[in-house]
């Protein structure tokens, strides 16, 4: 593999990860279950995504690549349906999000 | 019908795709899979143009890559929230008006807009979504609507794609 397919896919890899790491950051900083949900979002998109591209760009034109654009299609449209279901399901039993603004330095409440 | 042919001819390429391997009898197996498949989707009721839609195709090609890039912009919005020690966000919830005709303009909508990071969207009625956003610049983006003009655009695939249509009202709960 050319030189400038691992710049690519480290490039890729390093960034995707350091964006899971960031969403795994919020779930734990952000205040409440809505707010986490976007923190998990960061994670379901580009960190899988810039994973995934990484590892195209190592498996080069063969069937691994086409498996792994099929998981990237799948986790598009998975991703989303999941997390609606889970919002509507906190929506739906009883909770409710908190709202305006917060300077951070707030505890997160524990509900 | 001219579903259940593309639902056939699609289940064919992924067979092939995904084995690789093109020997008559994998390839005979491959074929009945497909015909069988088509068949009980056909029993289910399931093959229409809400579970197929073929008549997308074309324009959710446009559509995507704009979708990424903004995937890609807000990613680094939220990031940049989350990293900051002040986190600066701004939960709020939005009332918006969905300008597409069917369910499933609807549902590429509100996928669309809980993919991207920093607006989720959490409940659904009829064409009124209820949407949680994270910070100000996620809200401000989607009240511009431009993501709903490019869904709609999407949806009248068969319409002048030059005329967006009225822009959606939005109301603001504080």
């Amino acid at each position: 593999m050319s030189l400038a397919a691992d710049i690519v896919t480290w490039t890729c890899i390093i960034t995707g990860s350091a964006l899971a790491l960031i969403g795994a950051l919020g779930m734990i900083r952000l205040p409440d279950t809505f707010a986490r949900m976007h923190a998990a979002g960061i994670i379901d998109t580009l960190g899988v995504g810039l994973i995934l591209v990484g590892l195209i760009f190592q498996a080069g034109w063969s069937a691994v690549t086409i498996k792994l654009l099929l998981i990237l299609v799948f986790i598009f449209i998975t991703s989303p349906t999941a997390t609606h279901a889970l919002a509507q399901a906190a929506l739906n039993g009883g909770l409710k999000p908190l709202l305006g603004k917060k300077d951070g330095k707030e505890k997160p409440s524990k509900t | 019908m001219p579903h259940a042919l593309s639902l056939g001819l699609v289940l064919f390429v992924v067979w092939l795709l995904l084995s690789g391997i093109f020997e008559p009898l994998l390839l005979g197996l491959g074929v009945a899979s497909s015909i069988v498949v088509v068949y009980i989707a056909h029993r289910m009721d399931v093959i229409d143009r809400e579970g197929h839609p073929i008549h997308l195709t074309p324009r959710t090609l446009l559509y995507f890559p704009w979708l990424v890039w903004e995937i890609v912009k807000a990613n680094f919005d939220v990031a940049l929230a989350i990293v900051r020690p002040a986190m600066p966000i701004e939960p709020r919830l939005l009332h918006i008006k969905a300008g597409q005709k069917d369910d499933l303009g609807r549902v590429i909508y509100a996928n669309s807009i809980t993919l991207t990071p920093g607006t989720v969207t959490i409940a659904t009625e009829g064409s009124a979504f209820t949407i949680h956003a994270l910070t100000r610049g996620a809200a401000e983006g989607l009240e511009s609507g431009d993501m709903d003009r490019r869904v709609t655009a999407m949806e009248d695939a068969k319409m002048d794609a030059s005329d967006p249509g009225p822009a959606p009202s939005v109301e603001k709960e504080e």
